[in-house]
């Protein structure tokens, strides 16, 4: 089938693009990469405090607790979507994370018999097999977000509504169901597995915070995931060009309802890992974090008109939040200041870009 | 060519293909047959119903009366994916390209080579550019695999589009308007390009406005004009001119 050449293609009129105006050297997240350097660099003279190991912690913990949700919600952004039900997401999952492991570990609970027993003494609760209540818990919080992300994706995908008026929706259904199952009391992380789990969302290994643990694994996944498997592929290709993605052959339905499982799953995870670190889930806990999960993968690149991002930009993006906040505390600058400048930096960071391809 | 071509069997025939949307009868009944190896030119004013019948064909739209044949079967397209297993290529006027994506990632879009490590199966990058390149060097395009298409010419957009067809055995390319918008020395690339199809006995159908480029490459020529088949002749025995008087209605039939 191979049809001969006559002579090997020569590229006369077609000339190579330079490395720096091609991949990851032509996009927002290095202009952004270049800007938080050079404002590490700053702080480094304005504070003494800051490039130490207390602070350093502070703020690798700091940045965590938002990064994870802004991984998930880059999914959605590149296909051209948006998700606005991440912040109560947060909220529901890391609720129902604490309801199930304060229910299995009381005696006389549904279910409690199957995990915990009473001590001799007849107070003390023993579990039956350690930190089976933990992951029996953890798994009903990240399964509860799952489903709600499979219903944003099925209205989405199939019924064909808007994700940013779907996800408004979802957003205000989750909160007030978060509500009703708690009766807008907060729910606490408590029986014999307590520990363990505030060992895993708040505690440290070798001095460094495990949320940022976590974190590093899943953004080298997701960027493995963009771009070496063919779901990243299409995911790009989505965000692209929905109607080519469709005509080539590419499952449009699935990816897009993947992408929002994806993204809940990711809000689900982090909701739960900032209710151990605050140890407990009120009914208000992760209010409007959406919107600054959603500025924060902007600021790093991605593109709320489809078919830009990835996993280095979100987390860049999340840092220059957070080294931002922490410098101003550090420069004992009004903490009101910090929105303010927030809103500045997402305009500048988009601007620049655009005069940048104006250019090219 | 023609001679060798009626001697072999139909690779598409259609049969009193009708087409109605609501009230308006866009196609009525339509027959025709495109043989294997031969370049036949779908000639008509806009809203003749040539667009409609590549949707029927590609399986974009599900015709409301007659039959679609592939290779001797009757073919009920419910998708594009459907008509393209099968083996029926379309080049989109709009060329349905992601933008966003280098040449070679559009060319393998949908259909990527993939390596296997154990349960999981990666992007083979490596073989997808070299593919993509080998393609791009039987079109005669200077196209590189791993620029974006953003930043490429109309002519370089066309190939990375109709390479894409050559991915698979296709036994019809179905061709959209490819020399609309591109250059003079990029029709003439395109032209050589549904040549060499035919040579690999594969059956092309091109949509076009450009009368040259019609009479250039085509052994036969298809003429609609209000959701009717007006002419159907040998290139050989037709004449621009009287393709002209057909398009516009001063001819009726021939």
């Amino acid at each position: 089938m191979a049809m001969p050449l006559e002579t090997p293609i020569s590229f006369t009129n077609v000339g190579r693009i330079k490395w720096w105006q091609r991949g990851i050297f032509a996009s927002q997240t290095a202009y952004v990469l270049l800007a938080l350097l050079g404002l590490l660099i700053a702080m480094h003279f304005a504070s003494p405090y800051f490039f130490t190991q207390g602070n350093m912690q502070n703020v690798a913990k700091n940045f965590s607790f938002v990064a994870i949700a802004t991984l998930g919600i880059t999914f959605v952004i590149i296909t051209g979507g948006i998700d606005l039900s991440v912040g109560s997401m947060m909220c529901f999952s890391a609720m129902i994370t604490s309801m199930v492991m304060s229910g299995l570990s009381t005696p006389g609970m549904p279910g409690a018999s199957l995990f915990v027993h009473l001590a001799a003494d007849g107070k003390t609760v023993v579990a039956n097999v350690p930190g089976l209540i933990l992951l029996v818990s953890i798994l009903a919080g990240l399964v509860t977000a799952l489903l709600v992300g499979l219903v944003n994706g099925f209205c989405i995908a199939v019924l064909g509504l808007s994700p940013f008026v779907t996800t408004l929706g979802m957003l205000s259904i989750v909160r007030g169901l978060g509500y009703v199952v708690s009766n807008g009391r907060g729910s606490f992380p408590g029986g014999p597995d307590a520990d363990f789990f505030y060992a895993l969302t708040s505690g440290d290994l070798f001095g460094v915070p495990a949320p940022f643990i976590y974190l590093v694994i899943l953004a080298v996944v997701m960027a493995i995931v963009l771009h070496h498997t063919s779901f990243g592929r299409h995911v790009f290709a989505l965000g692209g060009n929905e109607k080519a993605a469709e005509l080539t052959g590419i499952p449009v339905v699935r990816v897009k309802i993947e992408v929002y499982a994806i993204c809940a799953l990711a809000a689900g995870l982090q909701g739960i890992i900032v209710s151990g670190w605050l140890g407990s889930a009120p009914a208000n806990m992760a209010t409007s974090y959406e919107l600054n999960v959603i500025a924060a993968a902007v600021i790093g690149g991605a593109n709320l008109a489809g078919g830009v991002g990835g996993a280095l930009g979100a987390i860049v993006g999340c840092v220059l939040l957070e080294v931002i906040r922490n410098g101003l505390v550090l420069a004992q600058v009004s903490s009101y200041w910090q929105q303010t400048l927030v809103g500045v930096i997402i305009i500048l960071a988009v601007l620049v870009d655009r005069i940048r391809s104006r250019i090219a | 060519m023609e001679t060798a071509g009626a001697a072999r069997l139909p690779v598409l025939e259609l049969t009193g293909i009708g087409k109605e949307f609501g009230a308006i009868r866009a196609l009525h009944g339509v027959d025709m047959q495109v043989f294997p190896g031969e370049v036949v030119g779908l000639m008509g004013d806009n809203g003749a119903g040539k667009s409609t019948l590549v949707k029927i064909i590609a399986g974009n739209f599900r015709p409301t009366l007659g039959e679609v044949r592939f290779d001797g079967n009757a073919v009920h397209f419910h998708r594009p994916i459907d008509a393209r297993a099968v083996g029926i290529e379309v080049v989109y006027q709009d060329l349905a390209l992601a933008d966003n994506l280098t040449a070679a990632a559009n060319v393998f879009l949908g259909r990527e080579l993939k390596r296997k490590f154990g349960p999981f199966a990666f992007l083979d990058h490596n073989a997808m550019a070299a593919r993509a390149l080998e393609l791009f060097g039987e079109l005669r395009s200077e196209t590189r695999p791993h620029d974006l298409v953003k930043q490429m010419s109309g002519g370089q957009r066309q190939a990375v589009a109709i390479a894409r067809t050559r991915l698979s055995n296709a036994r019809l390319v179905m061709m959209d308007e490819p020399t609309a918008a591109i250059s003079v020395r990029q029709v003439e690339q395109v032209l050589s390009l549904i040549h060499r199809l035919k040579e690999q006995g594969v059956a092309v159908m091109l949509i076009s406005h450009r009368m040259p480029d019609v009479f250039a490459v085509c052994d036969r020529v298809v003429v609609m004009r209000r959701g009717e088949k007006r002419a159907d002749k040998p290139i050989r025995d037709t004449s621009p001119e009287e393709v002209t008087a057909l398009i516009t209605g001063a001819k009726e039939a021939a």
